[in-house]
């Protein structure tokens, strides 16, 4: 019996948060894949107030919500630490994982929803990236927190990779290099280190997926 | 741990009240400044230039903002008393799970109770008792959520508890009658010193809602 298990979705990027977490720390795992439109028993029970995965199981007790499992991945094995040593400079990074989690809500929207709603979702979408760009990247940092990747680069891994994908579904162009030119170098800086690069969502199936997805959203309803 | 500690807050704010209670519980000193939302200073402004809200924490000139960020932030610096996050990981992740969970839903409930009528309110007040009863069932027994002590999810949940007046009083309810075990653990934070001088008159709050209600033009 695995002591640590993972029940997660292959298209989720709050899942892969915890898949790179664990083996950026060396930690084996179980991996079980969940199918969310049909959830298992183990998954409702593991999971009774929000039901939805990740969902992390250490020696039998779950641990739920992506940023909840890094942060106690990140306590209970501390090598390759993921967040700052000072307080005041995990303050800060927690501060940005907080935004990354709140915000980076509003891409899924673009690819879900189509004219008035779907400007709204951009714009959103826009204002954070503009808000990181300005706020959260240091010029001439490879990372957020310096020189290695940790838990907030991590916390923004949907506008690394999967917002690329959600445009071309969406027939939507925000993301460019000109007008976000330390966010493009960050996300190219982060899809290079080797855990991230290695275990990442097959680029067409995602496509594949995503683009079935938004055809049953966005259909008319039958009368 | 040495410096000087600014909050800049808003003295009906529930997360304010939050970054209160810690600093009371670790017996740190610091000024205490309220702000105007409706004509935020400059100081807010440059401290909180993401968001441009309370509260702000600022520690030797340096701001934290995000009231459980601050909270964690006081815990680890100030380490040597009145420990508020649990040693144990489970169980600190057990206390953030339902700090997020209370971040989640009571706030914005809570504020559907007092702008809404009819059905939707019915709804709101439905669904809070539902939350707060969920609550209970994680209190379980204990005399804190913390366990024999006060502690981060008792910080994260008591400044709600000043609220719960004025919501009663808008949406004819009783919170006592549906939750007395949560009320009874209110009660018990509210004997504590470093709770009953951060937390405003409950009387006082429902004041402030009405005008918050006029100013909305609700009725």
């Amino acid at each position: 019996m695995a002591a640590v298990k993972l029940l997660g979705t292959w298209r989720s990027p709050y899942c892969f948060k915890v898949i790179w977490a664990l083996k950026l720390k060396g930690i084996p795992y179980e991996y079980i894949e969940e199918d969310v439109f049909d959830k298992s028993p183990l998954l409702l029970q593991y999971n009774q107030i929000h039901k939805k995965v990740p969902v992390l199981v250490h020696d039998g007790k779950p641990i739920c919500e992506s940023t909840i499992i890094l942060l106690y991945i990140e306590e209970t094995w501390p090598q390759n630490p993921l967040l700052p040593i000072d307080p005041y400079e995990r303050a800060v990074a927690l501060f940005w994982i907080k935004y990354a989690d709140d915000k980076t809500q509003s891409i899924p929207k673009i690819y879900r929803t189509t004219g008035e709603e779907q400007e709204q979702a951009v714009k959103e979408c826009s204002e954070m990236l503009e808000t990181v760009e300005q706020h959260g990247l240091i010029e001439g940092k490879k990372f957020f927190g310096g020189d290695e990747i940790n838990m907030v680069d991590i916390a923004f891994c949907m506008v690394a990779h999967w917002l690329g994908v959600l445009e071309e579904v969406a027939g939507i162009k925000m993301f460019e290099p000109h007008k976000f030119p330390k966010l493009h170098s960050w996300a190219q800086n982060f899809k290079s280190v080797p855990v991230i690069k290695e275990n990442l969502p097959d680029d067409e199936r995602m496509f594949a997926w995503l683009k079935h997805r938004r055809e049953m959203l966005l259909a008319p309803k039958s009368n | 741990m040495e410096g000087a500690v600014v909050l800049l807050d808003f003295w009906p704010s529930m997360f304010g009240m939050r970054t209160r209670v810690a600093l009371a519980e670790k017996q740190i000193k610091y000024e205490y400044k309220e702000e105007d939302l409706r004509n935020k200073s400059e100081l807010l402004l440059q401290m909180n230039p993401v968001h441009k809200k309370i509260p702000v924490l600022i520690h030797n000139g340096k701001p934290v903002c995000e009231s459980l960020i601050q909270v964690q932030y006081i815990d680890e610096v100030w380490n040597d008393r009145a420990p508020l996050l649990p040693a144990n990981p489970y169980k600190r992740a057990t206390a953030r799970f339902w700090a997020d969970f209370i971040d989640k839903k009571l706030y914005d409930i809570g504020t559907r109770i007092w702008k809404t009528k009819g059905e939707e309110q019915e709804t709101a007040k439905k669904e809070y008792i539902e939350c707060l009863k969920l609550l209970e069932g994680e209190l379980g027994d204990k005399a804190y959520f913390g366990g024999d002590n006060f502690g981060y999810l008792d910080v994260a949940l008591i400044p709600f508890y000043c609220w719960f007046y004025a919501y009663e009083q808008c949406g004819n309810f009783s919170i006592e009658a549906e939750c007395p075990k949560l009320i009874a653990w209110a009660k018990r934070c509210m004997q504590k010193e470093s709770v009953a001088k951060s937390l405003p008159d409950q009387q006082k709050i429902y004041e402030f809602l009405l005008q918050m209600k006029k100013a909305f033009g609700i009725e």
